[in-house]
């Protein structure tokens, strides 16, 4: 084939009935204030473990209600639970929550 | 009569005495039989030890006379008092009146407890004091009269618990109700028999004998007595084949746990038998329902009292198990010292059998060597003014000091512990652990309360931890800081995990008392209500939250303070969003009280002007 310099990229639509949304069901479940995260990265911007690592819990909750997160269980290892996310968060998030239920979620929907 | 040893009625009330000692000496034995070697050894050790005879102290003190009880409400602790001390001296007195009229010192052990219906000594008038068997009569029934008052005060107790210091009360089981129902009608259907058979025979004491001939003008007591005593032994057979099951374990249960607490057993990290032992010694009273601050914003079953309802059915809940602030203030309301905080922290580390973490990715730091070693922790460094006033104070005091945590903070490891990640907390100790030891510091200062518990009791580092409020003490204390006393009055915060968890309620006060006026709040030390932001509760939301926080915030305003003043980054955090009045650490009222006539630091130059003095 002739390369002209183009390349076709990837299919990058996020099919939600193809995605795997456990996850996010089992989180919404357990705890609601999942649904008013606006994402908006404070909990990042604050992250301890953050400072050191790529652990990036906004783009974490993105991911997750999508259907996308697939390294979750190697990044929410890292996460020291030190709770400045939630302290800092503007919507009244219960981040920490968030996380220990990914932890549970993980172990019990075998992720 | 006087040969008369037995009847058929005494069999339901011996059948149950044996298979409720049967039941504990299964289940203690059990417990006991799972505990780890270092706990037996401790148990060897301590039994024919000085500390036995401390145990049976708190027994008499605790178990029989109610301290603590008194000491929160006189008529909650003289009815329960009268309950237990008074049951005591019942069987205490009756074994010896037994032994009197008893030809072999040997008895059966129901003989005392139906004597007055095998022994009828007519001899012996109402207040015959002279005699032994006369005193013997009047102090049995006197025992009795103050069963009786105590059970007329737990009647009036079911409409009028305020009155008993207990704004709530708590539900109870089957088993609860029945076992009580049977305590309550135990006493008043001795007071019957002994009344009856004193009708038909004469004697008894003071209240027997006049009961028994008033009964016997206008009743057929001689047909009544017999029944009676069928229905005394019936509701103490129903009573103690319900107790094992029911809230009244807790007798024999505390008396095992006051011993081996004595011994030096305590509760582990991660569950051990004498939690469990604990489990069983809460008598559901209730007293930790007013204490809890998420029970006072909503009625759920968080409270201890239901929680470890729920551990002992073996039926947990995970939300129950989480939402808990770990405030800590049951444990100091609670009659029986229950640690409610280690035994909720080790249930939820059952829910998280596989939870691996691996925190390699922290860098090795640069340490570097000085006297004093200064760790902000995560909190801090979210209220950034706390951490610069420390940094301002160590400058002026002259302090060579290193500060641990200055690129971005390394959690300590606590919240992971409260969360019930034991595990992965250690391998956040041993980091921090290497660099504390690294730096040779002789005294290691947080500002973080927090932090302060766990380096104090989990990272064994024989150096000297202190929180800033006790360094910033010590300094004024030794000349090194001049400060200047304003008149502002100011109310002091207890920050639950500096006051109840690590017990420092006097030098943030004598700090204050040296700065401005400090005035009091309605919920002080021990009682202080928590500020809603605990790192310890998983499971509240942000408006229970809120609720909890006004009050506190409303126990702290009660004196009109101009100033609330705490000492925990994440309590004045939490304050200072829903209040009028000015909220500080306790760090940055020490550096507006510093003597302004001294040159400024650098940091205080640059960014410290968190308090207008």
């Amino acid at each position: 084939m002739i390369d002209f310099g183009y390349n076709i990229n990837a299919d990058r639509q996020i099919d939600y009935d193809r995605n795997d949304r456990r996850l996010a069901r089992y989180i919404l479940e357990h705890e609601p204030t999942f649904r008013i995260c606006i994402s908006c990265g404070t909990c990042t911007a604050t992250c301890s473990a953050g400072n050191f690592t790529y652990l990036n819990l906004r783009e974490m909750i993105v991911l997750i209600k999508r259907g996308e997160a697939k390294n979750i269980k190697s990044d929410i290892e890292k996460c020291m639970l030190c709770g400045k996310c939630q302290l800092a968060c503007p919507r009244g998030v219960n981040t920490r929550n968030i996380i220990l239920t990914i932890n549970r979620a993980i172990e019990r929907l075998d992720f | 009569m006087k040969d008369l040893t037995f009847d058929f009625f005494v069999v339901p009330f011996a059948l149950a005495l044996i298979a409720l000692l049967g039941i504990l000496a299964v289940k203690y034995s059990g417990w006991i039989r799972g505990f780890s070697s270092e706990d037996k050894n401790l148990m060897r050790k301590g039994i024919f030890s000085v500390k036995s005879l401390y145990a049976l102290k708190e027994v008499f003190t605790e178990s029989l006379l109610h301290r603590k009880m008194f000491k929160r409400n006189i008529l909650l602790g003289y009815m329960h008092m009268s309950f237990a001390f008074g049951w005591f001296l019942l069987i205490l007195t009756g074994n010896i009146e037994s032994r009197i009229y008893s030809r072999v010192h040997i008895n059966p052990p129901y003989y005392p407890i139906f004597l007055k219906y095998f022994v009828h000594d007519k001899r012996v008038l109402t207040f015959e004091l002279t005699s032994v068997p006369g005193i013997f009569r009047f102090l049995m029934d006197l025992i009795l009269f103050m069963l009786l008052s105590g059970l007329v005060l737990a009647l009036i107790k079911r409409a009028r618990s305020n009155w008993f210091g207990l704004k709530r009360t708590t539900r109870h089981t089957v088993f609860d109700r029945t076992a009580i129902t049977a305590l309550w009608l135990i006493f008043p259907l001795r007071l019957l028999a002994e009344s009856f058979t004193a009708g038909q025979y004469l004697g008894g004491g003071f209240l027997t004998n006049n009961l028994g001939r008033l009964f016997a003008n206008f009743l057929p007591v001689e047909y009544l007595s017999y029944p009676t005593w069928w229905a005394y032994s019936i509701m103490l057979g129903i009573f103690f084949i319900t107790l094992p099951y029911s809230r009244f374990m807790h007798i024999p249960t505390e008396v095992l746990l006051i011993f081996l607490r004595n011994w030096g057993i305590k509760p582990s990290k991660g569950s051990s038998n004498i939690s469990e032992i604990e489990v069983y010694s809460c008598p559901r009273c209730g007293v930790c329902l007013d204490a809890c601050p998420v029970y006072a914003v909503k009625q759920n079953s968080t409270p201890p009292v239901y929680f470890l309802q729920t551990v002992r059915n073996n039926k947990i809940k995970e939300n129950v198990t989480f939402d808990c602030l770990l405030c800590g203030k049951c444990q100091e309301y609670c009659p029986i010292g229950i640690h409610n905080n280690a035994l909720r922290i080790s249930q939820r580390a059952a829910f998280f059998n596989n939870s691996n973490g691996s925190f390699d990715y922290l860098p090795q730091p640069l340490i570097r060597k000085a006297d004093v070693a200064y760790f902000a922790g995560c909190m801090s460094h979210l209220t950034p003014s706390i951490k610069k006033s420390m940094l301002s104070v160590f400058t002026k005091a002259g302090i060579d000091y290193n500060f641990l945590d200055a690129d971005g903070s390394i959690c300590c490891g606590r919240p992971l512990i409260m969360a019930g990640k034991e595990k992965q907390a250690r391998l956040l100790r041993e980091h921090n652990r290497n660099l504390i030891i690294g730096s040779s510091c002789k005294v290691l200062v947080t500002s973080c309360p927090i932090c302060n518990k766990v380096f104090k009791e989990d990272y064994n580092l024989n150096i000297e931890v202190l929180h800033h409020t006790q360094y910033l003490l010590r300094l004024v204390e030794e000349g090194k800081l001049n400060m200047v006393k304003s008149a502002r009055k100011v109310v002091y915060h207890d920050p639950c995990e500096l006051g109840r968890g690590s017990g420092i309620y006097e030098e943030p006060r004598i700090l204050i008392s040296k700065i401005a006026e400090l005035i009091p709040g309605a919920n002080e030390r021990t009682d202080s209500i928590c500020c809603g932001g605990s790192l310890g509760n998983t499971e509240i939301s942000s408006g229970k939250r809120h609720e909890i926080k006004n009050l506190a915030i409303e126990s702290l305003l009660i004196n009109q303070p101009e100033i609330i003043v705490t000492a925990c980054p994440l309590c004045k955090k939490t304050l200072q969003n829903d209040t009028e009045i000015q909220v500080a650490d306790i760090s940055e009222i020490v550096v507006g009280a510093l003597a302004k006539n001294e040159p400024a630091t650098t940091h205080q130059k640059m960014e410290i002007n968190p308090v207008l003095w």
